[in-house]
């Protein structure tokens, strides 16, 4: 009832492209910052906002540069964890260096940065298609875990391997408690949620969609489909970076290689597959699916052994379960979770009746 | 230079490269019959391992292990192909290989839950330090041994792909599965021979692999080292398969040996890959494999 | 797109000169000394039995195929090669045999995407969606409005192209190549698999374009009734060679065009 669009009618074209046209859609939208802004701050407490509501934002980020790739432009990309790394390492080194640098502008390099190593390997998607672009991704992954772990001049020469993050300070007030660190990461990610929205409906988002789905057709209406390929190549992997750099600095409080290995480039492709290819949404709620996953069998096994499992043998089930549903989604719904969101809001439009 | 060093790296080379020849096999043969990119052959490899050797373990006689290992990996062939393949059938390819990925991680995750994750000593009576000498080379002749089994397992393979109907018939549903069906293939039977057949090669290097690095998870991403292999060998050549693991074991190996040096180590972890990526550049297809020519 | 007055110019200026080009595939040859001039603002339809030639034809036309030998001029100037995505700014545009539309997208989205030519990039002002980028949103938007007027697709605007009936299909993807607004327009069998109903509906259209934006369009067609009615002049290849050029009436007496169909000789 609530949820009908009836009556809505559009009166200019400016009206019908805006980012949320029907009017409980805009309602929903506010809600959910506010709920984001003001109630999870008033109410959630640190172990919440540090250990779930900060990775599961900052993974967000990541799974979001991935769908520009991977969902809208059609380039699988095994290498995710790799531009990450790149977004780390680079704002620490640069920090480091230049000390006086606010850590944003560092985040910002980072970005940058790695959205430079993302073009250069995105250079074979010019010659190669489909997952053999995956092998090429998957020789960044391999390449540059490598180079951060071989040439102490990416860590700064630190003896014991192990950098800590520097800290970061805005506007005089540091940025170091669970509410903070979240207040932070959240705007970042909203703030490049809205951004990735606007390209999808627009002239670039359409190009890379083009390229996706028949690039011989995207071709002959004029597309450049190089520039396109590495456009995507580009703002993907600044974004991943833009993630990992969040990922160092503010989950992990640490710059290290380890965290960014080919483990971490599948936790994203799943998140990107199990949420939805191609819709921002799918990002962030393929990541929910991912980190509360986890806790779900942790607590659901200690409840139903009473605690005798070993964290081995949940980690094993978490395996099992994690492939078992990206099969099912494979299978049932090939569009994710955004699609099944999608199809119960049309259900939504029709409720209480049937159809 | 010292060129006994030399041969001795080259040939060490070689014959662990046959070794990835044994795990890229399985990719080819499900490659080749049902056009997916079986991701989870790795996982295959060491499901495949672990019952073997834990079924020695219990007290099992070897061959008879070795039977029912193969029992078993048809039976998740057959599983598979219902669970997996069939609701799948008419999607796109990409899918497919997402599937095989989540395949990858359950068959890990299963094989581990089932037997546990301890590394486990494959003892299959070859002495795996006894070596033959050449000039001043050792060749270990453990390596040697595994090689002749590769190689038998792909002559087998070829002569069965060329010469035999069900081979014509897996080619067949290779190039387009609806045609196949439309002349009478039963694609599933297929399918789960195709399979089974992978799983028993999954069964061969698992074992293999297993006897020189111990049964371990590790053995799962010696399959991600088959991609190189793939992609230079081209995706839909047995030939190819072997050809390839023998250049990435010896680039991998010489690289190690005489770049490594100058950069600290460890190049084997993403030479092949870069390889790899070479070729793909000047030749898509690999060297044997089929060129891919897309009509509008 | 605004209505020119093409067909007021006699229709014998030549928009593209194709002179005795010779196009092989390893050992194969498509096509053999073939010479052919495109008069603006025309209706050509390009014919022959299956086999002879035809698609090889259009894609020398539209510029994806090099002929090994002979000369291609587009508006007077030699044509060399060129890459794939620049044909369309060169002004032709074409659809496809088996519908290309873009699967993941709406019918507005598949005819918005062509008129990417005729959009400037800017990164920023797009992911902000200001300025620029939005009021090319709102601009080329109404031009694709206009487009789907004139095909009378309006109900289905919004479909995802998946959903749509084939008939449906052919004319978004129809209006994807108008948004390019080409001079030259070609028309890969765009009749294929209709029913009789929406072949009228499509030559109609087809005739529409023809008239009201003067583009010229080269068809490849096999159903000889379309061929008939609607082209000002008929092309007619047997076994990659051009057996026959000439209106409709004149092209369909010949005995050479008769004996190709009929297999003879």
């Amino acid at each position: 009832m609530f949820y009908r669009e009836a009556g809505q009618f559009k009166t200019s074209y400016k009206k019908d492209q805006a980012i949320l046209p029907i009017f409980q859609d805009k309602i929903a939208m506010v809600a959910m910052l506010l709920f984001c802004f003001i109630v999870i701050p008033l109410f959630a407490n640190d172990y919440w906002l540090a250990s779930i509501l900060v990775p599961f934002l900052a993974l967000s980020l990541a799974a979001l540069g991935l769908n520009v790739l991977t969902g809208y432009a059609g380039q699988i990309s095994l290498g995710t964890a790799a531009f990450m790394a790149v977004g780390a390492f680079a704002s620490f080194n640069l920090q480091v260096r230049v000390p006086e640098i606010p850590f944003l502008v560092a985040f910002l390099w980072g970005g940058l940065c790695a959205a430079g190593v993302g073009i250069l390997f995105g250079l074979p998607s010019l010659r190669i298609k489909g997952f053999y672009l995956a092998v090429a991704t998957l020789a960044a992954q391999f390449f540059i875990e490598w180079l951060f772990t071989h040439f102490d001049w990416f860590t700064n020469y630190s003896t014991s391997g192990v950098i800590t993050a520097p800290p970061m300070t805005l506007l005089g007030l540091a940025i170091d408690n669970p509410l903070s660190k979240y207040f932070l990461v959240l705007s970042i990610v909203v703030i490049c949620a809205f951004f990735v929205r606007n390209l999808a409906r627009s002239e670039i988002g359409r190009a890379w969609m083009a390229v996706r789905d028949m690039d011989i057709a995207a071709e002959a209406i004029g597309i450049n489909l190089m520039k396109t390929k590495l456009l995507a190549f580009g703002v993907s992997s600044f974004l991943c970076g833009l993630a990992g750099a969040l990922w160092a600095y503010v989950v992990l409080g640490t710059v290290e290689p380890q965290a960014f290995d080919i483990a971490r480039s599948f936790e994203i492709l799943f998140m990107v597959v199990i949420g939805g290819l191609g819709s921002v949404s799918g990002a962030f709620l393929g990541a929910g699916f991912m980190i509360l996953l986890p806790i779900l069998l942790n607590n659901l096994g200690s409840l139903i052994t009473g605690g005798t499992i070993s964290t081995e043998t949940i980690a094993h089930i978490e395996y099992m379960v994690f492939g078992a549903f990206i099969i099912f989604f494979l299978i049932v719904e090939p569009n994710g979770l955004a699609r099944l969101w999608q199809l119960g809001k049309e259900k939504l439009r029709l409720w209480p009746f049937p159809y | 230079m010292d060129w006994w060093f030399f041969l001795e790296v080259f040939v060490g080379g070689l014959l662990s490269g046959v070794m990835y020849s044994l795990v890229a096999l399985g990719f080819v043969l499900i490659f080749k019959a049902s056009g997916v990119f079986n991701f989870a052959q790795g996982a295959m490899v060491l499901f495949a391992a672990l019952t073997f050797v834990r079924l020695l373990e219990m007290g099992i006689p070897m061959l008879v292990a070795v039977g029912v290992t193969m029992a078993i990996m048809v039976i998740l062939a057959i599983a598979i192909e219902r669970i997996v393949l069939r609701p799948l059938v008419n999607q796109d390819l990409i899918i497919l290989f997402m599937a095989t990925i989540g395949l990858n991680y359950f068959i890990e995750g299963m094989a581990q839950l089932v037997w546990d994750s301890k590394v486990h000593v494959l003892d299959l009576g070859i002495d795996e330090y006894d070596a033959f000498e050449i000039g001043e080379a050792f060749i270990n002749k453990f390596d040697v041994y595994a090689a002749l089994i590769a190689g038998g397992l792909v002559l087998v393979l070829s002569l069965f792909f060329r010469y035999t109907v069900i081979g014509r018939a897996l080619r067949a549903v290779a190039d387009d599965h609806q045609a196949a069906l439309s002349v009478g293939i039963p694609l599933r039977t297929i399918w789960i021979y195709v399979w089974s057949t992978a799983g028993i090669v999954a069964m061969v290097a698992g074992v293999v692999w297993g006897s020189k690095l111990g049964v371990q998870f590790a053995i799962s991403s010696v399959a991600l080292k088959a991609i190189p292999v793939l992609i230079i060998g081209g995706f839909t050549s047995v030939p190819g398969a072997i050809l390839g693991g023998l250049i990435v074991g010896c680039g991998e190996k010489l690289a190690e040996v005489y770049l490594g040096g100058f950069v600290g180590g460890a190049i084997e972890n993403w030479f092949p890959y870069m390889l790899a990526l070479l070729v793909l550049m000047i030749r898509p297809e690999g060297i044997f494999g089929e060129k891919i020519i897309e009509r509008v | 797109m605004s209505i020119n007055n093409q067909n007021l110019i006699s229709k014998s200026e030549v928009i593209m000169n194709i002179k005795d080009i010779n196009l092989s595939f390893g050992g194969l040859k498509a096509l053999s000394g073939v010479s052919l001039q495109i008069k603006k603002g025309e209706i050509l339809a390009i014919i022959g039995p299956n086999g002879a030639g035809k698609s090889s034809m259009l894609n020398v036309i539209s510029g994806i195929y090099v002929p090994q030998e002979g000369v291609v001029e587009w508006k007077g100037e030699v044509r060399n090669k060129i890459a794939p995505h620049d044909i369309a700014r060169m002004g032709i545009a074409r659809t496809f045999q088996n519908i290309a539309l873009f699967k993941g997208m709406s019918a507005l989205e598949n005819i918005l995407t062509g008129r990417n030519i005729l959009m400037k990039r800017n990164l920023f002002m797009e992911m902000l969606y200001m300025g620029l980028g939005r009021r090319q949103e709102e601009e080329h938007r109404k031009k694709a409005e206009e487009i789907i007027d004139f095909l009378e697709i309006q109900s289905i605007r919004k479909t995802p192209v998946a959903r749509l009936p084939y008939g449906m299909q052919k004319r978004v993807e129809l209006g994807r190549a108008l948004a390019l607004e080409p001079e030259l327009l070609l028309l890969d069998e765009p009749m294929a698999g209709m029913n009789v109903e929406e072949k009228e509906d499509m030559c109609r259209f087809v005739l529409d374009v023809n008239e009201q934006f003067g583009t010229t369009i080269v068809l490849i067609e096999h159903d000889m009734g379309v061929v008939m009615d609607i082209s000002d002049r008929v092309v007619v290849l047997d076994y990659g060679i051009k057996i026959a050029d000439g209106t409709p009436d004149k092209v369909r007496s010949e005995k050479k065009v008769i004996d190709a169909y009929l297999g003879v000789g």
